[in-house]
């Protein structure tokens, strides 16, 4: 079984025994379990368990914070007078280093909720993301951007 | 004490949530075509609702309506994206016309 599943089911665990399903109290059943789980990681997960599970947490972090970012954003882009002037949209076709079905879904919603990015289409052959950019300035800059970013850390927390 | 405390710290998110609610329709009007568009109801759109949902799990200080508040951000997460993938892909299928200045050639 993968950490995440086994990490919320030992903090329902820990809720259910304790008696309070308080979101605080979910939070440090999960705590509690995902230390347990990664004192006992050569048993349960392999030894990948560990670094995989520190890359699931920096990734969801780094999403939260992206997340946030778009937000400002997008709310500041909106409220200029010369607004129209300001964006320079546009459809890039992002060539995937990644063919899994599991990769490629993630990607694609993580970027529709990041700065500047939102995901249009998956090519048939799995091979192109089209996605579109309030600013394609520079093409090359937003591919880069997004395969070292995104794409790496998600490849990285889904293998 | 600390209740008056987190009474106001909600009350902070739902105001900030509530701009960010209002910005994305902000957006929706004032920006030039339907991908744009996009942009604005996808970010700014789950950022103004998770807050709000947050400062409703603060203020009812009870264990099961935080969880489902908790939950209900986690949807709202998943499926908005899907949502505007899915608005996006059937708009470019059936011919939408993108903003003038908008690139498309990468498209094959």
């Amino acid at each position: 079984m993968s950490p995440l599943p086994l990490t919320g089911l030992l903090a329902l665990g820990w809720a259910a025994a304790t008696g309070s399903f308080s979101l605080l109290n979910l939070a440090f059943g999960a705590a509690l379990g995902g230390a347990c789980l990664y004192l006992v990681r050569n048993h349960v997960g392999g030894p990948t368990f560990g670094p995989r599970m520190r890359r699931i947490a920096t990734l969801s972090l780094l999403f939260v914070s992206e997340l946030f970012i778009s937000a400002f954003r997008v709310a500041l882009l909106v409220i200029r007078p010369d607004l129209k002037r300001r964006i320079h949209p546009g459809i890039v076709a992002f060539p995937l280093a990644t063919d899994r079905e599991v990769e490629i879904t993630l990607l694609a919603n993580l970027l529709t909720l990041t700065p500047g990015t939102l995901s249009v289409d998956v090519s048939a052959d799995r091979r192109f993301l089209y996605v579109h950019a309030i600013d394609v300035a520079d093409k090359e800059a937003l591919i880069r951007e997004i395969r070292e970013g995104f794409e790496k850390k998600v490849m990285e927390a889904c293998r | 004490m600390i209740g008056e405390a987190l009474r106001y710290l909600a009350a902070l998110l739902i105001v900030a949530g509530a701009l960010f609610s209002l910005l994305a329709a902000v957006g929706i009007l004032r920006l030039p075509d339907l991908y744009t568009r996009l942009h604005a109801a996808s970010k700014a759109g789950v950022v103004g609702a998770g807050l709000i949902l947050c400062a409703v799990g603060i203020v009812s200080g009870d264990g099961p309506t935080a969880l489902r508040v908790g939950l209900g951000i986690v949807f709202l997460v998943l499926s908005t994206p899907v949502a505007a993938h899915l608005l996006a892909r059937a708009a470019l299928k059936a011919g939408e016309p993108a903003a003038p200045g908008t690139t498309t050639e990468d498209i094959h």
